[in-house]
């Protein structure tokens, strides 16, 4: 299949032949080198950028303090992003809440029930949503929820980043399952137990740290999408009147890091762009330790 | 009474469950229905009044006098993200065959993480630096200093540069290709690893170089996965919505120059969202939704077909 080439290539050699041969594949491997340095350097530039630059912002008022107007900002007044911190953890826990059971549901459908007839169907359509594109998940949630409900709301903001997740929760649970030997299901089977109880009691407990890693890497890609949430949750510069209260965040137009970050870095004001560069700190803080907890506890299972 | 269920309460459960999980696999494909659906039905209006094609040839974007065709943003989607597929691509295969083939373990695994993570980069992350860093710095450093070079030596030639002001489609290219770099190196690296064992074993057998092993039994065994995941990324570059958003200056004219402003699909959604008071502009907005949906399960299904087709195995000429 790819041997063809092989007959009239490389074995035929005379010493200069092999010389050049060997010249061809340092100065490749120099290219491979290079190519790899054009991709990694611009990048952890850019992580270095957002850390350099958003450390000073970081103080005690950026955690307890909501932003107010840019009055507050430009005067010197202590200013911060709670309301968009709060509103962060909430609306993307709510989001997991929903797209967890569903997710995990259609994954083990995808792989337990694999004669079904929705399966084709579903598979297909599954990877199809995973590659649209999230902002067409928030003209979606718009159209279904803010339109007719009148107004932006922290849970639609969860409605259309649980759309983000679903998919990839989806695909891990089956890519989990699937790894499961089969021998297990049918010791289960053998002892009389029925197939629903095979699947929750013997094989979801050994493809846990799989679900679990599946769960995380959805979480830090939603947790990372302005685009959805600048057309669902809007924003807002102030905490709430009960900042403890989960409910006036999904309830209302809410804040989070994402979106208030673009517009911090699009404002005028250079108090702003600090705090846009704090912001990208946590953001990239938060999904960067949920996705290293979820890398590790799968690297430690095989 | 209950000696007699055991039988019978299993079957039950066990309906019970499947019912459950086909709950949960119908609402996933009842979202993407809905998804054309509603795209379908709030774009009506616009593509009744222009057309289908009308409307996505139509080269005037215009809300005030209500004339709305999608033809520039079409084109600057299409423009940006082959542009960015094409600049990151052979740097994303470069590390890819690093990680892969080349470095000692420890090394590999260092790597790896290290893609991962910068493929889980917010965009807005991207965007603010460069809408604060690579803007400011590309306008004073390289698009203000081309554009007087060449006003000086050929001021006719000046039209297509378009203006420097630093926010424009190359710009918005090249944060489009930081973005999805990480995305091609992780999938052409996974279809690398999967390449067996023997094959390269009979190439070094033949007396290949490293470089050789590589090109004769390597990268043709694992094509199918690499073309595949070139695609998937291209289909990422297509809706990613707020690094170009924040970066390529919004113009809804014709992206025909290269420092000038353009706009996207999703960049012009994004933007004129919360502005479009007048129900046929919004339905425009919905009308490019409807076509990046359509552009975005083309790609999605080329990609899904080209990772069966050209799967190992399967190559057959």
């Amino acid at each position: 299949m790819t041997g063809q080439r092989i007959s009239g290539g490389p074995v035929r050699g005379s010493g200069a032949n092999l010389r050049r041969r060997y010249l061809r594949d340092r100065v490749m491997l120099g290219l491979v080198v290079l190519a790899s340095l054009a991709v990694l350097v611009p990048l952890l530039i850019v992580v270095w950028y957002v850390v350099s630059q958003g450390l000073s912002a970081l103080d005690w008022d950026f955690f307890t303090q909501d932003l107010g107007s840019p009055t507050r900002a430009v005067t010197g007044r202590p200013t911060g992003l709670a309301q968009a911190i709060a509103g962060t953890l909430v609306v993307d826990l709510t989001a997991l809440l929903v797209a967890v059971p569903v997710g995990i549901g259609a994954g083990m459908m995808l792989a337990e029930y694999k004669e079904h007839r929705l399966n084709p169907l579903l598979r297909v359509l599954n990877d199809t949503m995973n590659g649209m594109p999230a902002i067409l998940k928030g003209l979606l949630i718009f159209t279904l929820v803010v339109r007719p409900s009148g107004t932006f709301s922290g849970f639609a903001g969860s409605l259309a980043l649980a759309i983000v997740m679903l998919p990839i929760i989806a695909r891990a649970t089956e890519g989990a399952l699937t790894l499961v030997p089969w021998s297990i299901r049918e010791a289960g089977l053998a002892l009389g137990l029925p197939r629903w109880r095979v699947i929750l009691a013997a094989v979801l407990p050994v493809a846990r740290p799989g679900l679990v890693t599946g769960v995380l890497i959805a979480f830090a890609r939603a947790a990372g999408e302005a685009a959805p949430l600048l057309l669902t949750s809007l924003g807002s510069n102030f905490l709430p009147r009960d900042p403890w209260n989960p409910l006036e965040y999904l309830t209302k137009a809410a804040d989070t890091l994402p979106q208030r970050l673009y517009s911090l870095a699009v404002s005028p004001y250079e108090q702003w762009h600090a705090m846009g560069w704090a912001a990208g700190i946590v953001l990239l803080l938060l999904v960067v330790v949920v996705f290293l907890v979820g890398r590790l506890l799968t690297r430690r299972d095989h | 009474m209950r000696a007699a269920t055991p039988k019978n309460g299993r079957r039950v459960g066990d309906k019970v469950f499947l019912g459950l999980l086909t709950v949960t696999g119908l609402s996933v494909v009842a979202i993407a229905l809905l998804m054309a659906w509603t795209l379908g039905r709030d774009a009506a209006e616009p593509i009744s009044r222009f057309g289908f094609f009308g409307f996505l040839t139509g080269t005037r974007w215009d809300p005030v006098s209500g004339q709305f065709g999608a033809w520039p943003f079409v084109l600057g989607t299409l423009i940006t993200s082959v542009a960015a597929l094409a600049l990151s691509f052979l740097p994303a295969l470069g590390l890819a065959i690093l990680s892969a083939e080349y470095a000692p373990r420890w090394l590999a695994t260092i790597i790896d993480y290290i893609v991962d993570l910068l493929a889980a980069i917010p965009s807005v992350v991207l965007g603010i630096w460069g809408i604060l860093v690579l803007a400011p710095f590309l306008r004073d450093r390289v698009y203000q200093p081309v554009f007087e070079w060449v006003l000086e030596r050929a001021p006719d030639q000046a039209a297509w540069l378009g203006n420097p002001t630093g926010y424009g489609l190359i710009t918005a290219t090249l944060v489009l290709a930081l973005m999805i770099v990480p995305y091609t190196t992780a999938l052409a690296r996974d279809a690398i690893r999967l390449v067996p064992v023997e094959q390269r074993e009979a190439a070094w057998g033949l007396g290949a170089t490293r470089w050789e092993v590589l090109r004769l039994a390597v990268l043709p065994y694992a094509r199918g996965g690499i073309t595949a995941g070139a695609v998937l990324s291209f289909g990422r570059a297509l809706g990613e919505t707020m690094a170009v958003a924040m970066l390529i200056g919004n113009s809804a004219r014709l992206p025909l120059t290269l420092f000038g402003p353009a706009a996207t699909m999703p960049s012009v959604i994004v933007n004129e969202f919360r502005e479009a008071v007048e129900s046929l502009h919004l339905a425009a907005l919905m009308g490019i939704g409807l076509y990046l949906f359509l552009i975005s399960l083309v790609v999605n299904l080329l990609a899904a077909w080209l990772q069966r087709r050209l799967a190992p195995g399967n190559v057959g000429l």
